[in-house]
């Protein structure tokens, strides 16, 4: 296996609020090879989104990098100078972003938003990258692009705002793309339009993708492998099937479990008992004990990241047979 | 190719941002009525020297013998004098039209250069922040503190008379204003997703800052610069008023009001009572435009 193309160790990011250092996301460890899709599974605050903009180095204060490493093909990200990073961004690490309503300028048109996309990485003519903004188009399936370039972000629906924000991030063919629950906004049909288009455009160009969403049954067909978040840290890692199909941290089955498609009709939902600690009060064990059905007194340690057969966890009580053994 | 349904275009009756604007503003007469006097008033002081009878600044057209002559009254050379003449035997007429073009001129000169200046420098406070902004916004502070007239009074009494002088005096005392708005209302659009979008893309921060941030939080900045340049034209009118304005030679319609000013007691009410209704047509008709510009790009009004 060549050298992977992003690799983040131990990261932690913290926001310095009134109540004290709130600390987003702890320890967090992301391998990513070329090309590979990764689904970054996990409920709100749970720091998956505060994850992604770590890497594309968007974190503002009163947010903060307090530690670990992002190594981009090799290259330390954190703590790289602010023009480094913009020069990556855009050009090699492209960001989607949920809410297309929200992400394209209201008072530009799409051709001069896509068009300054391309001069601000390229010194190339103005006609170059006009033709370059309409191949985009075209890739996310935008018909007579050539005429929609000139229109503005309000002519334009949902869905076909979303696909603009794709080919904007698409321009420079990055190597990373980040997906930050880019179908959340959108309904069920063009939805799954999206997803389908997105496995395509990332399987041609071998682009890897970093999918950070809240619902389960979008990454199970996009993804190649599934990270679990909780609580700011990454409770389970694996091949999407595996992880889908056999969960052994009892927060991811309890994630599945609650998957409306998983229980019969007329029959209530599982539930997780309890909500989310507060991040500010989290104690030393394991975020999840409060809430876990299997905790004993040995889950107020911090269970540590332990890999068996590319399966990584973070449970002192696994679940499946396959992580026993290691625990 | 995909099978999404294609979204109106504008040949289905979906207006253009500018068509949408248009048929919202003239939704109120009054606010049409002042945008027609005000288009009124500024061609004719554009067009003053091919309007106006006279041209009140050649000093060898004035005929002493003419002076202070009620309106209507008819020159020694056939000219009527509509709106009577002044205590030099000028044309009232045409010393409004020629007073209404530097007052105005003074007031858009000066809205222009204190809109620019303190719309960057609000939104590079609400962009930059930390320090910056402290330092920019204190000096706001202290700045909007002080009566307007005495600030414009003292740099007036150190600058000397002129146009340039009393626009740099009108700049002073108004970007304030401007820079204010300016931050608040970038301070809400600096955390809006597109500015994130716009910084994931990689560009640079005066881009983003000219391109992105700037033209979003124009709508209240042109609301407060309709206000500021009626406040400007009436602040010139009341500093010439006092003498402090600009030269005598090419008198504004403060000067021309202040001038008529000594004889409005012995019934000679012409000379002060024209230029007056002018100036407050003027201003009139700038804050009937500016009420519904504010209306018409208030979000939080939207129908």
């Amino acid at each position: 296996m060549s050298a992977p193309l992003l690799a983040v160790r131990n990261l932690r990011t913290e926001f310095a609020t009134r109540d004290g250092v709130l600390p987003a996301v702890a320890d967090v460890s992301i391998d990513l090879a070329r090309g590979e899709v990764l689904g970054l599974v996990g409920e709100s605050g749970s720091g998956k989104s505060v994850t992604g903009f770590s890497i594309i180095g968007l974190i503002d204060p009163p947010g903060r990098i307090a530690g670990g490493s992002i190594a981009f093909n090799g290259e330390e990200l954190v703590g790289a100078a602010p023009e480094r990073m913009r020069a990556l961004r855009g050009r090699r690490i492209a960001m989607i972003f949920q809410d297309p309503m929200m992400t394209l300028n209201p008072v530009l048109s799409i051709e001069t938003q896509m068009v300054e996309t391309v001069l601000a990485h390229e010194r190339t003519s103005r006609e170059a990258a006009r033709a370059r903004s309409i191949d985009a188009l075209t890739r996310v399936g935008i018909a007579s692009a050539a005429e929609r370039l000139h229109q503005y972000p309000h002519q334009f629906s949902g869905g076909m705002r979303q696909r603009v924000a794709i080919a904007i991030a698409l321009l420079h063919s990055p190597e990373l793309i980040i997906a930050d629950e880019p179908t959340t906004a959108l309904d069920v049909t063009v939805q799954g339009q999206i997803l389908y288009e997105m496995q395509k455009l990332t399987r041609d160009s071998g682009t890897a993708l970093i999918w950070i969403t809240h619902d389960l049954a979008v990454v199970a067909g996009l993804a190649d492998r599934i990270a679990v978040m909780y609580a700011g840290r990454i409770v389970e890692v694996g091949a999407a099937a595996d992880v889908l199909e056999s969960p052994c941290h009892p927060y991811t089955r309890g994630l599945l479990d609650s998957v409306p498609a998983a229980t019969a009709p007329g029959q209530r939902l599982k539930q997780i008992s309890g909500s989310t600690p507060s991040l500010l009060r989290l104690g030393a064990g394991c975020a999840f004990r409060e809430r876990c059905p299997r905790a004993t007194p040995e889950c107020s340690a911090m269970p540590e990241m332990t890999t068996v057969d590319g399966r990584a966890l973070r449970c002192h009580h696994p679940l499946a047979p396959v992580a026993r053994e290691a625990a | 190719m995909s099978v999404l349904p294609t979204p109106p275009s504008p040949a289905d009756g979906v207006q253009t941002p500018w068509g949408r604007f248009a048929s919202q503003f003239a939704e109120s007469r009054l606010a049409m009525a002042g945008l027609v006097l005000l288009v009124v008033i500024v061609l004719t002081a554009l067009l003053a020297p091919w309007i106006a009878p006279q041209d009140p600044y050649d000093l060898t057209k004035l005929d002493l013998l003419d002076a202070r002559q009620p309106p209507g009254a008819q020159s020694m050379d056939g000219l009527t004098y509509w709106l009577g003449t002044d205590g030099q035997g000028r044309d009232m007429l045409s010393a409004i039209i020629y007073g209404m073009r530097v007052s105005l001129e003074v007031g858009v000169l000066s809205g222009a250069i204190a809109l620019s200046i303190g719309s960057v420098l609000g939104v590079l406070a609400a962009y930059l922040g930390g320090r910056f902004e402290q330092v920019v916004m204190r000096i706001v502070d202290i700045q909007l503190g002080f009566p307007a007239i005495l600030v414009a009074l003292i740099l007036l009494a150190v600058l000397g008379k002129g146009i340039d002088k009393i626009i740099i005096a009108l700049v002073t005392v108004q970007w304030a204003y401007y820079a204010r708005t300016a931050r608040s209302a970038a301070l809400v659009e600096r955390h809006k997703e597109y500015i994130e979008a716009a910084r994931s893309l990689g560009l640079s921060g005066a881009r983003i800052v000219l391109r992105h941030l700037l033209p979003n939080a124009l709508p209240p900045l042109i609301v407060v610069g309709t206000v500021q340049v009626a406040h400007a034209i009436a602040l010139e009118a009341t500093l010439s008023f006092l003498g402090l304005g600009l030269p005598p030679t090419e008198p504004s319609l403060g000067l021309l009001i202040s001038n008529g000013y000594e004889y409005l007691m012995s019934g000679k009410y012409w000379i002060s009572v024209y230029p007056g209704i002018a100036l407050l047509l003027t201003i009139l008709a700038i804050n009937l435009v500016g009420d519904q510009l504010r209306d018409v790009l208030n979000p939080r009004l939207a129908r």
